[in-house]
C-alpha cells in the first residue's frame, strides 16, 4: 500500500507538469500511466510531430516536450507507474483508495485525472473468435516470443511492430504476414528485410487481405482471409498477432461514479475538481464551458488543481502564494544552489 | 454554405450546412453527430474519425495523403472508400458531399 498526498493518473504533458506543480508546493505525488513509456499521447501518438503552441517553446516535438517536462520534475524523484491502469475507487475516511489492475494500492487524500481520452489499449480482431481465443492463440503484444516456436504464426498489421515481429519469429517459426494493401508503412529498411525474406521463401506475404474469420473450437485451425474483390483463402495456423496501434478508451474511470459529458468529466473552473470532493480533472479528459484541448491549458489546469489538492492534503497548514523566481522554499525544492 | 449529409450506420442521415474552411470531421462533432469519435483532435494521429465516402465522390477528394493512408491501417474495417474525416476541407467543390459512418470507430 503506497500513501501519497496526491495521486496522478496519466503521464502525458499535462499530468507531468501538475506534478512539478504539487512538487513545488511539497505535495508528493505518484503517477500512473498504462503505457510503457512516459509522455501519453506526444509520445505514442505524435513523438515526431511538431507542436507550436507551448508558450515561450516556437517549436519543438512531442518527444522533445516529454524529455523537458520530465527535466522539469526531476528533482522530485516522483515514483512512475507504467503498464498499470487504474481499476477500482472508494472512499476510506478521508482518503481515496485506489487499486490498479496490478493489484497496487494508493491511499491519498486527492486524484487527479489527467487521463487524456482515455488509456491506451490494443486494437483488436473484431471477427467471432478472436476474443475466446485472446492471450491463448490471440496476442496483441509477445511477452515470451518462445511459445511460437516451430509454430505456425500469422501476424496482421503493416507498422514496425508487425515486421519486426515476423522478421524476428521467422528464425523459428512459419510465418504469414497480412496486410491490408500493398505498401508498408514501417520503416523501409524493415520492409525490404521483409520483402527479402519473402523471396528466400522464409516467410509469407499475403496482401491486399484481411481477416474474415477465425476457424477453430477449442483451439485455432485455420483463419480465413479476404481480398476487396471478395476472393478469399484459407491459411492453417496456431497463432495470430494482431499489431494495429493503440486505441484510446475511458476504461475503468467511467464506473466510478463520476459525471460524464460524453468521453469528459465536467469540473469546476475554479479549483478543477469533479463532483467529487478529491477528485480532480485536468486536460483533454475535463469540460467547462470554453474548455480548449490545448496542452498550454492542461498546465493552467493542473496548476490550479494542485493548490486545491493542498488543501486536502495539508488541512491544517495554510497555503502561501509564491514565485519561483524569488521563494528561497521553492528553490530548496527544485534543488538550486544559488552561488553568492 | 455547403452541404454535407452525414449517414450513419443504422441509416440515421443528417444534412448539414457546414462552413467553407471546417473539416468533414468538425461539421460531424459540433453538431454532435455520432459516429465520429475524432479522439485526437483532427491531427491525423487515430482513425477514429474514419468514414466511407459516397462512390460517386470519391474521385473529386483530394488525393490521400501518406500519413492518411498510414493511418487508415489502424482504422476499424477500412475500405477503397475509407477517408479520415479530418483530413477533408470543406468547400463549395464539396457541396453535396456525402459520407457513411463505419458500424464503430475502434
Amino acid at each position: 500500500m503506497i500513501k501519497t498526498d496526491v495521486l496522478v493518473i496519466g503521464a502525458g504533458p499535462v499530468g507531468l507538469f501538475s506534478v512539478h506543480q504539487l512538487g513545488i508546493i511539497g505535495l508528493k505525488a505518484e503517477v500512473v500511466d498504462n503505457l510503457d513509456k512516459l509522455g501519453g499521447q506526444c509520445i505514442e501518438l505524435y513523438p515526431d510531430k511538431p507542436i507550436y503552441d507551448i508558450p515561450g517553446i516556437p517549436e519543438c516535438t512531442g518527444e522533445t516536450l516529454t524529455k523537458n517536462l520530465l527535466e522539469q520534475i526531476k528533482p522530485f524523484k516522483n515514483n512512475f507507474h507504467l503498464n498499470e491502469r487504474v481499476e477500482e475507487i472508494s472512499k476510506e475516511e478521508n482518503n481515496w483508495k485506489i487499486k490498479t489492475n496490478k493489484n497496487t494500492i494508493f491511499i491519498a487524500p486527492n486524484v487527479i485525472i489527467a487521463g487524456g481520452v482515455g488509456s491506451f489499449e490494443p486494437r483488436k480482431f473484431l471477427v467471432k473468435g478472436a476474443d475466446i481465443f485472446e492471450n491463448k492463440s490471440v496476442f496483441y503484444s509477445v511477452k515470451d516470443k518462445n511459445i511460437f516456436k516451430s509454430k505456425k504464426v500469422c501476424i496482421f498489421g503493416g507498422g514496425d511492430s508487425a515486421l519486426d515481429w515476423a522478421i524476428e519469429l521467422s528464425k523459428f517459426a512459419e510465418i504469414t504476414l497480412i496486410h491490408r494493401r500493398n505498401e508498408f508503412r514501417g520503416a523501409e529498411h524493415n520492409a525490404e528485410v521483409a520483402r527479402k525474406l519473402e523471396k528466400e521463401g522464409k516467410i509469407k506475404i499475403k496482401t491486399p487481405f484481411q481477416i474474415q474469420s477465425i476457424e477453430g473450437k477449442d483451439k485455432i485451425n485455420s483463419i480465413i482471409i479476404k481480398k476487396e474483390d471478395g476472393m478469399i483463402e484459407e491459411i492453417k495456423t496456431d497463432f495470430i498477432l494482431g499489431f494495429f496501434g493503440l486505441i484510446m478508451k475511458l476504461g475503468p474511470i467511467a464506473e466510478w461514479g463520476l459525471n460524464l459529458d460524453k468521453k469528459t468529466i465536467p469540473v469546476d473552473t475554479e479549483n478543477f475538481q469533479t463532483n467529487k470532493k478529491g477528485i480532480f480533472a485536468i486536460g483533454d479528459i475535463c469540460t467547462y464551458p470554453g474548455k480548449l484541448k490545448l496542452i498550454l491549458s492542461g498546465f493552467h489546469e493542473g496548476a490550479l488543481a494542485a493548490r486545491a489538492c493542498f488543501k486536502l492534503a495539508r488541512p491544517n497548514e495554510k497555503y502561501r502564494f509564491e514565485f519561483t523566481t524569488t521563494s528561497k522554499n521553492i528553490q530548496d525544492k527544485l534543488g538550486i544552489k544559488k552561488s553568492d | 454554405m455547403p452541404k454535407i449529409t452525414y449517414i450513419e450506420h443504422n441509416g440515421k442521415s443528417h444534412k448539414l450546412e457546414v462552413a467553407n474552411g471546417l473539416t468533414v470531421m468538425e461539421g460531424a462533432v459540433q453538431n454532435n453527430i455520432s459516429g465520429i469519435d475524432a479522439d485526437c483532435g483532427g491531427s491525423c494521429a487515430c482513425a477514429t474519425c474514419h468514414v466511407y465516402v459516397d462512390e460517386k465522390w470519391f474521385n473529386k477528394l483530394p488525393n490521400k495523403e501518406s500519413a492518411e493512408e498510414d493511418m487508415l491501417d489502424m482504422a476499424f474495417e477500412p475500405k477503397p472508400l475509407s477517408r479520415l474525416s479530418c483530413q477533408l476541407t470543406v468547400s463549395d467543390e464539396l457541396d453535396g458531399l456525402v459520407v457513411n459512418m463505419p458500424s464503430k470507430q475502434g
